[in-house]
Order: C-alpha cells, then structure tokens, then sequence
C-alpha cells in the first residue's frame, strides 16, 4: 500500500504553517529547558550519593539541606511554571485567534472517513467532497468541526494542532499553510473500529490553482464518453452503490460513504488509506473488509466485465 | 488497660505461654476451605489485595506486549482491529482500576496497621467484604475478554462512543459494573484505612509522629472518597442511559458528551495521583531505612503530599484541552497543572538531601527508588509541557502521551512499588528475596523500560497517535515502534524475574528475622511473618522513628491490659494518641462473603435486566442484616 507521490509524513516537527511552526519552536525550547533540569536534578542526586562513599558520611548541613529543597523543588519550578504560564497564554492566543475572512470549510467526522464542505461567505453550499481538502497557500482557512455520531479530532500535525469534533456542539478552527504541498492528517480522538485508518490530505496550492479546484468541485459528474463507461454508470445504478455515495447530476445520493461525483480527481481512496489506482479500486470495492476491517462498506460481487465498466465510469470522474 | 512504663526490654508483665497462645486463638483465622471464606484479619485480607492486584498485572502487562506486538510493524495483521481495541481498553482499565489502585491499598492494609500498632484495622468485616466485591469485579471483567465480548471504548470510555448506539452488546455494561464494584471496594477500603489512621494509633503516635507512609495512606484514601462518586455518578448514568434510555449523554436529544469528560476526569485525575501518592510513602519509607538517618524535611514532605491531595482536584480540565473549551477557563487549569510540580519538587529534594553524603546501602529496594528518580522526574518534566496548551494541541492523543503517563505511572508508581514488594517481602512471608535476582531484575526493568517508552516521544512528535491498531509504512514509524517492541519484551523480563524471585524465595529465600533492614517503624519489632495479633503488647511511641529510638535502651514502654480472649483494640485520640478506649472487634465469619456475592449479583443481572436491580438490593440487605445481628461482647464479661 503506497501513496506514491503523496507526503511521507505527518511530523510536528517538520512545521508549514505558522502555528505549527511557533508549537515546534515551543517544543525545541521546552526540550532544551526540561534536558537542563533533568541532568541538574539527576547531577545532584549522583553527587549526594558520591558524598557518601568515604568512610564518614559527610551529610548536608540542615541549612545546606534547606537551600538545597528552596532552589531546586520551590524555586526552579516557580520560574520554570511562570515562563509557561506567559508563554502558553500568548502562543495560545495567537493560535487560538480564529480569522475572519478567507474560505469556510465544514469538516465532517464520519466513520470512519471525513466529509468535507465548502461553503460561501453566506453560508451556502458551493461544493461537497472527501477526505481531501484543498487549500489556497498562504491564505486562512476556516473551519468548522461537526460530527453527528463519536468524537473525533481533526489534526494535521504540520498545519495546527488537534480541535475535537464534539456531536451537538460545533467547534472551529483554522489552517494557513505557508508553502505549497500535501501534508497529512489523522483523526486523533479513539472513534471506534477504524479509528487507526481514518486520515485525510490536506493539498496546499496556489490560490488560482485552488479556486479552479473549487469551481470544478462545485460541477456536476461528468457524463460517460463510451460505452464502457455508459455500462459502467448502469453497473453503478445497478449495484446498490448508490445508497450510500451521491454522484451530483446522477439520482445517487446516498450519504453513509463518501460523495463521488470527482472521486477520480483524488489521491488516494478509504481516508487516505491506498492510493486511488485503478487496481486498488477495484480491490476496495470488490473486498473492503480486507483493506479497513470494519469499515461500513459491504463487498459486492459482480461479474469481471461489470468491474471493468464500474471502473472505467468511476476513473472519469476527474 | 493501664500504661506501664518499665526499664527492661521484656514488658515486666510477660504473658504466659498459655495466654500468648490464647491470645494466637482469638485472632486465628478459620481454616480450610469454607474458612478460606471468612478471614477478616488485616493482613489476610491485605496480601489478597496485594496478590490479586499482581495477577490482574502480568494478564494486563501481557496485553500491553500483545499490542507492543501488533504495533512493531506498519500493516501488521498479527491482532485483529477489534481485538487491538479491547486490548487497550482492558489493559489501561485493568492497570488503572484492578492492579494500581487495589495494589497500593493492600499494601496499605497490610502495614498500616501494624506500623501504627495496631492489631486490626477498624472494620474488619467491611474490609474482608470489599476485597470479595473486587475479586469478582475484576475476574468478570478479565473473563468478558476471554469469552470475547470485552468493552472496547477506551479506559475513559468517552461517551458517544461508549452508549448504547455505538456500542451495543455487553462489553460497555461490563466497564461499568466493574467501575461499580471497584467504587465499592475502594471505599470501603478508604474508609477503613481513615479510621484506622486517626483511631488506633498507638498511644504517643501524635499525627507528628506518624510514619510518612501513614500519611501517604491517609491522604490517599482522603482522595479516594471525595474522588469517587464523580465516577459513580458518571457511571451510573451511562448505565441508565444504556439499560433504560435516559438521555444524560446523547445530544440528540439534549444530552452533553463532554459532561461525561468533565465527571470522568473529575475522578480520573485525583486518580493519577491516588496511585502515586502511596508510592511517594513508599519512597519515604526506604530511604531512611537504607541510609539509616532520619528523613529530611518531614514537615515538607507532609505538606507537599497534602497540597498535592488538594491541587490533584484542580486540573481535570487539562486533559480536556482540545475540547474548544473558552480559553479563558484553560489558562487556569494550565496554571494549576503546573504547579504540581512544586509539591513534586519539594520532595524528591527533601530525598536528595536525605541521601546526601550518607553511606547508602545499594540494595534492591534502594535500587527502586533510584530507578524512580531517574524516570518520574523525566515524566514530571514531560507533564509540565504538555500543561503548555498549545504544545497539548499538537501531543494530546498522541504516542507521546502514551509515553509520558506510562514515565509517570511505572517510574513513579510501579518502581516504588515493587521497590516496596522487595522490602516488606521478609516481613510478609519471613524470608529475604534474593538479592542477586533483584538486581539483575532491576536492571531489566530499568533498560526496558526506557527502551520501551522512551522512542514513543519521538513517535508522537512524528504525528502516530495512540489507540490506533496500524499504521501506513510510508509514514517513517517503523523502526521506533519495533525499538519499543523489543524494549517491552526485556521490560516484561524483568517484572518476570521478580515474580519468579517472588516465588523461589518462599523456599528458599533466607530466613529473614524480624528486623533485617534496620527499620524504624513499628512492623519491625514483631516475628516475620507476623503472628495473627500482630503485636503481642501495644507499644507505646515516643518519637518518629520508635524501633531506632529503643536501640541501645533497656526500656520498652507497651499498654498493658488488653484481654486475650476477645479480639480488643485500644482506641486514642485523633490529635495526640491519648489511649480513650477499648473496642471489640468482630471475629471471623462469611456474610461479607455472602453479601458481596449478592451485591455482584445485582450489580451484574442489571446488564440484563433492570429488575436485578431489586434483587441485589434486598439481598445485600438481607445478608448485611446476617452480618451485623449484634454479637454479645459483654455477655460473656
Ligand atoms: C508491561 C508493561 C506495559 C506495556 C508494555 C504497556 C504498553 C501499552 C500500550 C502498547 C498501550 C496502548 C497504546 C495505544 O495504542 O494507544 C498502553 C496503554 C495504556 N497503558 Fe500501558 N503498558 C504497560 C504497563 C502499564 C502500567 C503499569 C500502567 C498503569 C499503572 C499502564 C497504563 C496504561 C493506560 C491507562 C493506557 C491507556 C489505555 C487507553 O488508551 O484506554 N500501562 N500501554
Ligand atoms: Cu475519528
């Protein structure tokens, strides 16, 4: 199961956005601190037991003793918890501080894969689609974080920390990503079964590229080309597909899985779990249950012509 | 009862073989197999606590090398998605609720008692009763994973995902009838142990004077009450929400899912600290013994465990952090997470400055604590950041919360711990466990561990969070998790060792005598094992350190006047340990046996129908009433 071509990795270390980049500086400064105090605290406990080993014992003097418990157990902590305190408050703030202009994206948390919805400054649907989401570079993203079943949290370790997606509430958050590229992410709130494998890609790309994205996703299916294809959306009609995916100018609207009307426009399949390959589709649909035990996708049975019909019709939906 | 002072090592009114032997009778535990029933002596029921807790451990340990397994290689299909999940939630859930927290109260119940001088505790009966409700608790809860049907939501079962809709079937109504029944028997325990502290202490043990472990004890079971019922709120909700369709939790219709998080760690943070707390006694305890000087800052210590009881209650938020809660309320809980760390600095300071330049004996137990130190205090370091919220934004949920709650619960509970086992071991049983063992088992434990969990910081940071079965091999984890799989294996190891040196020293282990550390407290001047009685005479405490104090000096003051035909304790008061009075303890018997069954039956049959409801509570009316039916202590007078 390869990505190819998609992002390795999903570090909090390797930071693209602002926020991300402030908590990894945050990070490097609290490593360095918290070594600091580790050796100190672990140095003075090996030079207390080295004291001891001469014929004498040569303890701490009861003044000794109590500088000794003032510096190192009150005060250091003291100094260490006010430096955290201030820097938390103001780091928080600045990640905190939702924008107010820019695209409006509701995250949907299903199981286990994610839907996602852009939305115009009213409010109103422009497009729906999943487990991938487009951003334009450089500019905020706001979200709005929905979940109608479990918890989840929506995490992209190199964009922003994690916001939980709580069911009768809507909580919101917000992405920037500074440089162009796929970055990963992963539900990271226990939602069940397939928690593991419920992860999505977020694509940074230049604001053009991105708005012709959007406007693309806002269409309809395309209509089949050849008849292969033509057999295929029958295939599809036919097979029961549609109770549970929509295909937007198709009477498919189902809405346990995800929408497919520009399934072939993305990377990968099942939550970013393989990569959208004709081969890989074609074994998701015939056996799901292998790829993501558990998932809510039933395996379906059909004869080998139907599956190459089935595929070519969904490979034209760019 | 009388106070008599006298000038010889031996009482002047030495009891007669005829008297120590009536005496051995009164507080004999029954025999055999229905006898096996009815033992309430403290010390019986303390090391059944204490060896049911360690079985509960090696099964739950053995599914954390089990999910080590699962995890040493992306796509790995060694266990089964669904299996993975029921694993972890019975690993935490075990460790959490059936080994640490009935572990550190067994060892409480087994030496509090005897280091105040006491010979019971003070309601003997409860306490056989919530050692049964436990057995049965925790041996259905493991049983539900051997039939397959365990709960599978995670230790804190975070509602949805653990209602009726998301969970169905019996595993979820398993957690919370086990929740139930640990409740039980940690408060019946907590109670016993608050009395025993501050009733019947021996005469001169003023609170001053009390062995730091004894406070450790009497802070935690504090904890415990006061705890508890957030979770057996919670609990008793997601049972009716279950079982009888209320709607505390379903937002459907009105309900609050983070209600749930809110009382749940209410409970689940004091409980971190429940379970460190007596390992910080424990600590306390071994260091003056293995550097034979007093401890340094007793009052220090004292307050820091009480400020850490208090403080424990004010940070639940910050396991909350990425709920969207106002920021506001946060900083707070920011704040009051990281001053915990004061208390924690004050005292492993007052320990460094204890072992500074005393000529430190390197024994297994000592071994322990320096293990301890090493890795609690790297723990201690990693909670202080994630307190950080926005650092919090990126670990929480991650592996490198994973390793930081495994640095604080085994470095600072388990190594102490078992620091503990290596030292009152010749106590409870009159032989030493072997101290070549030891050490090689300490060593084990020690470079597994970190082994094990050290890579999983670097793991979260790299974006792996926890509770997931697998994971993608294009994502770069591979070799970490394989690092900490072997490390696991070399961890188990050495816990393994342990046992094994556990069980060859009942044999062979050297005869241990009463007192072959030096020890200053109280459980040290009676034979190893104890006789039923404990103590043949009540001493009389006139310092911190009492066996330390008697060195060298002829005199031995001890209450005298106690009957030996009836199982009498000598009451005092709760400041000074003035002697007050004499009560009457009641003797062995099988009600609280009987009731605990009838409770569980309740407790269980709820799961299948809410009538059961009733029947567990007139039975355990019915069978309480057996058990209180007055006994006559003056008739026989
Ligand atoms: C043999 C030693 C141990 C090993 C190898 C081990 C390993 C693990 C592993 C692999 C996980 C699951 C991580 C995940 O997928 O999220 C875990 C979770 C956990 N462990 Fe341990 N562990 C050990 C000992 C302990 C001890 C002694 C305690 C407590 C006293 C403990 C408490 C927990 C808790 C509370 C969880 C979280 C469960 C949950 O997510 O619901 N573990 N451990
Ligand atoms: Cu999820």
């Amino acid at each position: 199961m390869l990505l190819q071509g998609c992002s390795q990795v999903q570090s909090s270390l390797d930071p693209a956005s602002r926020s991300a980049a402030l908590i990894a500086n945050l990070w490097w400064g609290m490593l360095i601190v918290g070594t600091a105090i580790l050796v100190a605290v672990l140095l003075a406990l090996f030079i207390a037991l080295r004291r001891g080993r001469g014929p004498v014992e040569r303890p701490l003097s009861a003044r000794g003793s109590f500088l000794l418990v003032l510096a190192g157990g009150v005060a250091t902590p003291m100094v260490v918890i006010l430096a955290m305190i201030v820097v938390g408050v103001s780091m928080g703030r600045e990640i905190g501080d939702r924008p107010d202009s820019g695209p409006i994206v509701e995250v949907i948390g299903r199981l286990w894969w994610w839907e996602l919805r852009y939305l115009d400054e009213n409010g109103d649907l422009i497009a729906t689609t999943a487990n991938e989401m487009h951003v334009p570079v450089g500019q905020p993203v706001r979200l709005r974080l929905i979940s109608e079943n479990v918890i989840h949290s929506f995490w992209v370790p190199q964009l922003q920390g994690k916001t939980d997606l709580i069911p009768g509430q809507v909580n919101e958050s917000w992405i920037e990503a500074e440089r162009a590229g796929v970055y990963r992410g992963q539900c990271s709130e226990y939602c069940g079964q397939q928690h593991a494998l419920m992860s999505f890609l977020v694509v940074a790309d230049p604001p053009e590229e991105f708005e012709q994205w959007l406007s693309r996703q806002a269409e309809p299916a395309n209509d089949p080309q050849s008849s292969q294809e033509e057999r295929g959306q029958q295939v599809f009609l036919e097979q029961g597909c549609v109770g549970c995916h929509a295909v937007r100018g198709l009477s498919a609207a189902g809405e346990i899985g995800p929408d497919l009307t520009h399934l072939a426009s993305r990377r990968t399949l099942a939550a970013a779990t393989i990569p959208n390959t004709k081969g890989h589709l074609g074994g998701w649909i015939t056996d799901p249950q292998h790829v993501k035990p558990g998932n809510q996708m039933p395996s379906t049975v059909m004869e080998p012509g139907d599956l190459q019909a089935l595929l070519a019709f969904l490979g034209s939906l760019e | 009862m009388s106070v008599t002072s006298n000038s010889g090592q031996e009482p002047i009114v030495a009891r007669t073989p005829e008297e120590v032997e009536r005496l051995g009778a009164t507080w004999q535990s029954p025999k055999g197999f229905i006898g096996w029933f009815m033992p309430v002596n403290q010390r019986v029921i303390g090391r059944r606590f204490v060896l049911t807790a360690f079985v509960f451990f090696f099964l739950a340990g053995a599914l954390g090398v089990l999910m080590r397994i699962q995890l040493m290689s992306p796509e790995n299909d060694f266990l089964s998605p669904d299996l993975y999940n029921q694993f972890f939630t019975v690993h935490g859930t075990a460790m959490m609720f059936l080994f640490a927290i009935p572990v550190m109260e067994g060892i409480a119940i087994y030496v509090v008692p005897m280091m105040v001088g006491a010979r019971d505790m003070a309601f003997p009966r409860l306490n056989a009763f919530g050692y049964y409700v436990y057995l049965i608790g925790g041996t259905v809860f493991f049983g539900s994973l051997l039939l397959g049907f365990a709960p599978s939501a995670g230790w804190f079962n975070y509602v949805p995902l653990a209602g009726k809709e998301y969970s169905p079937g019996l595993g979820v109504g398993i957690w919370t009838t086990m929740i139930t029944f640990i409740e039980v028997s940690a408060l019946t325990a907590a109670v016993e142990i608050i009395v025993t502290i501050l009733k019947l202490r021996a005469p001169g043990m003023t609170l001053a004077r009390m062995p730091l472990f004894v406070w450790a004890a009497l802070v935690t079971a504090f904890m415990i009450v006061f705890a508890m019922p957030a979770v057996i709120a919670s609990s008793s909700m997601l049972v009716l929400d279950r079982q009888v369709g209320t709607h505390f939790f379903t937002p459907e219709t009105g309900g609050q899912p983070l209600l749930w998080q809110h009382l749940f760690w209410f409970f689940g943070h004091p409980e971190v600290y429940i379970i460190l707390m007596p390992a910080l006694g424990i600590i306390s305890t071994i260091i003056p013994v293995f550097t034979q000087r007093p401890i340094f800052g007793y009052t220090a210590l004292v307050l820091s465990l009480v400020a850490t009881g208090f403080v424990g209650f004010g940070l639940w938020v910050h396991h909350m952090f990425t709920t969207g809660l106002p920021q506001l309320g946060m900083t707070f809980f920011m704040a009051a997470s990281a001053m915990i760390a004061i208390p924690q600095g004050i005292q492993v300071f007052c320990w460094i400055a204890s072992l500074w330049g005393g000529r430190v004996r390197f024994e297994t137990p000592l071994l322990y604590v320096l293990g301890f130190f090493v890795i609690f205090v790297a723990g201690g370091i990693t909670g202080v950041m994630v307190a950080v919220i926005p650092f919090d934004l990126q670990v929480h949920d991650t592996f490198f919360l994973v390793a930081h709650f495994h640095y604080v619960l085994i470095g600072g509970a388990v190594f102490p711990l078992i620091g503990g086992i290596y030292y009152w071991y010749p106590k409870m049983f009159g032989r030493m466990m072997d101290e070549r063992l030891g050490k090689i088992s300490f060593w084990l434990a020690f470079i597994g561990f970190n082994v094990t969990f050290f890579p999983m910081h670097q793991l979260g940071l790299e974006g792996m969070p926890r509770r997931i079965y697998t994971y993608l091999g294009e994502l770069g984890w591979g070799d970490l998790n394989l690092l900490a799989t072997l490390g696991s294996l070399v961890l188990a190891g050495g816990f393994l060792l342990s046992l094994f040196n556990a069980v060859w020293s009942l044999w062979r282990g050297e005869p241990a005598g009463d007192d072959p550390w030096g020890s200053p407290t109280l459980e040290w001047a009676t034979p190893s094992p104890p006789p039923n009685y404990n103590h043949e005479y009540i001493p009389i405490v006139s310092g911190r350190y009492p066996l330390w104090e008697r060195r060298g000096q002829a005199s031995q003051p001890v209450v005298t006047g106690l009957r030996d035909d009836r199982r009498e304790v000598l009451v005092t008061s709760v400041l000074d340990a003035e002697p007050q009075a004499v009560a009457v303890m009641p003797g062995p018997t099988i009600w609280p046996f009987i009731s605990a069954v009838a409770a569980s039956t309740g407790f269980l049959g709820i799961l299948y129908h809410p009538s059961f409801f009733l029947v567990g509570f007139f039975g355990a009316a019915a069978t309480f009433t057996m058990w209180f039916w007055p006994r006559r202590p003056w008739r026989d007078d």
